[in-house]
């Protein structure tokens, strides 16, 4: 049997590398709900198009940290069209297993990334 | 990985030595049904009788009023279903903290509820519950204590409370409580509560899993929920379960040796004392009429189930209030039910101790604590 969280996703959750803020962000998205007790907030730095640097803050349970930090992985690097195409599916499959109600967390982080992408936008 | 620290005994917990010792005979040697007329049955019947004996004698009262079921959700179902199913248009008032085998039982029963509300702490009032009574009510399930935050309901005066009232009534209200987390520690006996059904679980209190107990005063009139070959007066059939019943009645025997009280009652205060040093750190509960063995905080910035989670890669047990596991997401409904914010609700760990449990536990717990809270507050940013 499957274990609910992957290996891979643990290490996400207990050593996440893109937490924090960025200072001088170019987009910052919050996101998520208090009543199923998940705060997502994801800061972009953006250069040509592309996501140069990308940091999270999450309040919220191991597959919420870990989607966070995975999605930072995924889309740092990649222009922007690019990185709104990362489906929540990605994520988890990236993440190897997250356990079946947790699913929703990694639709939250591409949720945030899409925010984060608004707020530059609407700054240019 | 270092020895495991099990702090989660509100949950389940292990089953005692000797309670295994005395259950082991009753599965493939003195295998017989009960109900048979042979030797083999014959002797399983008095193994039963036996039980049924001990745990009259730890509720007061006769071993008629006994009742065997595979569970506390079980006996839980028979009792309110029961009670509920024999009267014509009754009405029924519960607390807003109940666990869920009886707040749920009672909002699918189809007939007309109350839910009580509770204070900060949890605890019902007397008073209020009285006002809440209808010329329809036929019962009244209050728990002797809450399983998330140990609040100790004030029974026995509910149960005044409900004597009085009765006084005059055409109906009588009868009066019910789950005891499945107090009788570790509190005393069940029956007349002193004043209560006409009682629900024991049997892993609870170091028993095994999948037997429970209700207790149903002699003059209780029910209907059974579940019909078959007519076991324990037709309120639950189905073939007695000889080792987990014998298994019963030992835990509940062995509880007066094993529990104690007041060194879980220090070691609790003591935890409670450490983990408020934690900033932003806050009890869930009360601080007096709490169940020896239950504390339950919130942390500010980190969430119950990571918490949880990291405890848990040190190999400590414990457990969240936050039901962001389940499918709906939402918060304890205890912990909203003393007022506590969404966010508070989901940042809730419960620590629950148990008869093996030391400081030195305690003390790797906290230490553990501390950097799992630190580091979820550094990822949270709050």
């Amino acid at each position: 049997m499957k274990k609910p969280y992957s290996e891979k996703a643990m290490e996400h959750f207990l050593n996440p590398k893109n937490m924090g803020e960025i200072d001088d962000a170019d987009g910052i998205g919050e996101v998520g709900n208090p009543k199923c007790g998940d705060l997502m907030t994801i800061y972009i730095k953006v250069k040509d198009g592309t996501i140069e640097d990308m940091r999270f803050k999450t309040l919220g349970c191991a597959a919420a940290i870990a989607t966070s930090d995975m999605i930072c992985e995924m889309a740092k690097g990649k222009k922007i069209e690019e990185a709104l195409k990362i489906t929540f599916q990605d994520l988890v499959d990236e993440l190897g297993s997250l356990p079946a109600p947790k699913v929703h967390c990694a639709d939250l982080a591409q949720r945030g990334l899409k925010a984060a992408v608004k707020s530059y936008e609407s700054k240019k | 990985m270092s020895k495991k620290i099990y702090l989660d005994n509100a949950s389940t917990t292990p089953v005692e030595k000797e309670v295994l010792k005395e259950m082991i005979p009753y599965f493939s040697e003195k295998f017989g049904n009960p109900s048979s007329i042979h030797g083999l049955g014959q002797e399983a019947k008095v193994a039963i009788d036996k039980s049924r004996k001990k745990i009259a004698n730890f509720l007061g009262c006769d071993s008629e009023e006994v009742i065997f079921t595979g569970s506390a959700t079980e006996a839980n179902n028979i009792f309110i279903r029961g009670v509920l199913g024999s009267f014509e248009n009754p009405h029924v008032i519960t607390s807003a903290i109940e666990h869920d085998a009886v707040l749920k039982t009672v909002k699918k029963s189809g007939v007309d509820y109350t839910v009580l509300k509770v204070d900060e702490d949890g605890f019902v009032n007397p008073e209020d519950l009285k006002k809440k009574i209808k010329k329809e009510t036929v019962l009244v399930s209050v728990m002797y204590a809450n399983n998330e935050i140990g609040t100790i309901e004030p029974i026995k005066r509910i149960g005044e409370m409900i004597e009085k009232e009765n006084e005059g009534r055409d109906r009588k209200i009868l009066f019910h409580t789950d005891a499945a987390q107090a009788a570790g520690y509190l005393s069940c006996n029956v007349d002193e509560l004043g209560v006409d059904g009682l629900t024991l679980s049997g892993h609870k209190i170091y028993g095994p899993k999948g037997v429970g107990v209700l207790y149903k005063g002699s003059s209780v009139n029910m209907r059974p929920i579940i019909y078959g070959g007519g076991q324990e007066e037709g309120l639950r059939s189905g073939t007695y379960n000889t080792p987990l019943i014998v298994g019963m009645a030992k835990a509940v025997e062995l509880i007066k040796e094993k529990n104690k009280k007041e060194k879980t009652e220090e070691l609790r205060d003591y935890l409670i004392r450490e983990v408020l040093k934690i900033k932003d750190a806050s009890l869930n509960g009360p601080k007096k009429s709490r169940l020896p063995n239950n504390t339950n905080f919130s942390f500010q910035g980190a969430e119950g189930e990571s918490l949880v989670m990291i405890l848990d890669q040190e190999g400590i047990s414990t457990s969240t209030g936050s039901a962001c596991s389940s499918k709906t997401l939402e918060p304890s409904h205890v912990l909203k039910a003393i007022g506590l914010k969404d966010l508070q609700a989901h940042s809730s760990l419960r620590v629950s101790l148990g008869r093996k449990t030391t400081k030195k536990d305690l003390d790797k717990f906290l230490a553990v604590l501390k950097e799992a809270v630190e580091r979820l507050r550094k990822i949270s940013g709050r």
